[in-house]
């Protein structure tokens, strides 16, 4: 049987499997109205809504839960929404059959994979950016001063911003890859993303004590609201209870390698919904 | 056959948990040739198709692929491979053009290269002027030769098509068969295509016929049907298997009960006629009488009927969630 097998060729170059995958993405974004309408609305709406609530307001005489103190959680929690939807259009993509087609290519599984979230990390750092920039014209209109920042404070936050992305993105595909309906996801959503959001130190402080510290300092997204936290604000590690720029850093990109290398991982596992 | 053997599958074997969707399969395609999977729902052809397409690993046996062996190298495979799915693989929401370049790049082409060679698929599919629609416009038909204009826009040699015909209508599956006949003849590209329509099988060079995860019959349709002997013979009556019995008893020859019918093959068909009506006046409510058909060769060889309610195993694992 194995007498006339000829010698494998070499395989298709990964790089342009990554943006051909990643352009897709973007198109079928810009395509779809009601995604555009959602990605500009949501800031905006977070924008106005947490301006109007929390403008000058004061919690309990002297605390700092006031507007500046939540932008970096609300900008998390934009990227984490966006980023997450963005993946899970995985299951879309499996239903609708193009995934058979992209699984039968002679293509690294890992171009495609890194196709996928880095599609949907840009996507996710289009909404952040214009939740940065309504923060910013906040400021610029004398409203409010929410973002104490230099030029170099917003390119840092652009930065981690896109790490973030990149980990939550890869974490929306984790946990898309195996099902086989958005219905399920909804479960994930509020038992698993919401509480991650809630403990990243974007609503509590970071001095909660007992088991909920624990929590939010085994979080690794808190790292990446306190990450953004001292590029936006203008904060004091040891008042507020922040770990170091440099931690903040190293989990943030631990946590994108790990997922990424998870997702990896988990598109060479086969699964039933794959046989359409 | 072995040197110019397209696809060699020796003693595959694939189970879903507790289903054997196919059980110790061994046969071959030869090159330049328009190979037929043919068998109803749950005959193992759809699962046989996601083995060759490399979209399910093998568990069981050995397939080589145009000289590769598909346990080892499905990376080499897949480069000489088009496939073309039943639910198609080409993106709705994406254009003609923008379907067939990024499919390209999948394939690791590029360029101008990759651009001539996706306007030469467009207008041999006669699709140059819907190249900007978006894939959602499009009828069943045009969307199937999109898929066939990504399928062998690499230049595969081996091209794949589970079900081609689902959804066309008949003019459109007329182009489809015209088309696979130029790819065969012009490109020398292997073809191999899993159906349910037995008429479709027809019109391909050899036909494999599976039921129950098994192969049951292989040959060119003329053979097949020559295999048959003679002409099919279908009486249909109230109670078939006393009226089987009957005619077996007087005449020494076979007859089969398919589907609460009695069956016969006999050469000279028309001469059984009166004798069958004659030895059994009252028990004969109709008969027929016919050239066998690709149908009398899948019942001749199974002993089933092609569509038989009761037969229906499931061919894939069960889809527990189904919206």
């Amino acid at each position: 049987m194995a007498t006339n097998v000829q010698p494998t060729p070499a395989s298709v170059p990964a790089l342009p499997v990554v943006f051909t995958l990643c352009e897709r993405e973007l198109v079928r974004f810009f395509r779809q109205s009601n995604r555009v309408f959602g990605a500009l609305g949501q800031p905006i709406i977070f924008w106005l809504l947490f301006g109007a609530g929390l403008r000058g307001a004061q919690v309990g005489g002297g605390s700092n839960l006031d507007y500046a103190h939540f932008f970096p959680g609300t900008l998390v929690m934009i990227l984490l929404f966006t980023a997450i939807f963005a993946t899970i259009s995985i299951i879309e993509d499996r239903r609708e059959g193009f995934l058979q087609g992209v699984l039968v290519a002679p293509v690294p599984r890992w171009s495609m994979v890194m196709g996928k979230i880095l599609g949907g990390a840009l996507i996710a750092m289009l909404q952040g950016i214009i939740f940065l920039f309504l923060g910013w014209l906040t400021g610029a209109l004398g409203w409010a001063s929410i973002l104490q920042t230099s030029l170099g404070g917003v390119i840092g936050a652009i930065a981690l911003m896109f790490v973030i992305s990149i980990a939550l993105t890869a974490l929306g595909f984790l946990i898309a890859w195996r099902m086989d309906s958005t219905q399920g996801f909804h479960a994930i959503m509020s038992v698993f993303l919401l509480p991650m959001w809630l403990l990243s130190g974007a609503f509590f402080p970071m001095d909660v004590s007992g088991w909920l510290g624990w929590v939010i300092r085994i979080n690794p997204l808190t790292y990446g609201v306190a990450g953004l936290r001292y590029y936006l604000q203008n904060v004091n590690a040891i008042v507020d209870h922040l770990p170091s720029i440099s931690t903040c850093w190293l989990v943030t990109l631990v946590f994108a390698g790990l997922t990424f290398a998870a997702s990896w991982w988990i598109a060479g596992t086969r699964s039933t919904g794959d046989l359409l | 056959m072995s040197s110019s053997s397209a696809v060699i599958i020796s003693h595959l074997a694939h189970r879903y948990g507790e289903h054997e969707a196919i059980r110790d399969l061994s046969f071959s395609v030869a090159e330049r040739e328009i190979f037929a999977i043919l068998g109803p729902n749950g005959s193992g052809k759809t699962t046989l198709f996601r083995v060759l397409s490399t979209l399910i690993p093998i568990q069981q046996g050995d397939v080589q692929i145009l000289g590769y062996d598909l346990r080892r190298q499905p990376a080499a495979i897949r480069s000489q491979l088009g496939v073309v799915f039943q639910a198609p693989s080409i993106d709705k929401k994406l254009t003609v053009l923008e379907n067939v370049i990024h499919h390209g790049r999948l394939y690791g082409l590029g360029g101008r290269a990759l651009h001539n060679r996706a306007e030469e698929m467009l207008s041999r599919l006669g699709l140059a002027d819907r190249r900007r629609d978006l894939v959602e416009k499009l009828s069943g038909g045009l969307r199937r030769r999109v898929e066939l204009a990504t399928g062998m826009l690499h230049q595969p040699r081996l091209l794949l098509l589970d079900e081609p015909s689902t959804g066309l209508d008949p003019g459109a599956r007329s182009d489809l068969w015209q088309y696979l006949e130029q790819v065969r003849d012009n490109d020398g590209v292997t073809v191999v295509v899993t159906t349910h329509l037995l008429e479709e099988a027809e019109r391909t060079d050899r036909i494999a016929i599976m039921h129950k995860g098994q192969l049951s019959a292989l040959g060119t349709p003329h053979e097949l049907q020559a295999a048959v002997g003679g002409d099919a013979i279908t009486i249909r009556t109230k109670d078939a298997a006393a009226l089987a019995a009957g005619i077996r008893e007087k005449f020494n020859i076979p007859a089969m009960v398919v589907d609460s019918s009695v069956r016969l093959e006999q050469p000279n068909g028309h001469q059984w006629i009166p004798r069958l009506v004659e030895a059994f006046p009252d028990a004969t409510e109709a008969i027929t009488l016919g050239k066998p058909t690709l149908e009398d060769v899948f019942i001749h060889f199974t002993g089933h009927r092609f569509w038989d309610e009761n037969d229906q195993e499931e061919d894939q694992p069960k889809k527990k969630k189904k919206h």
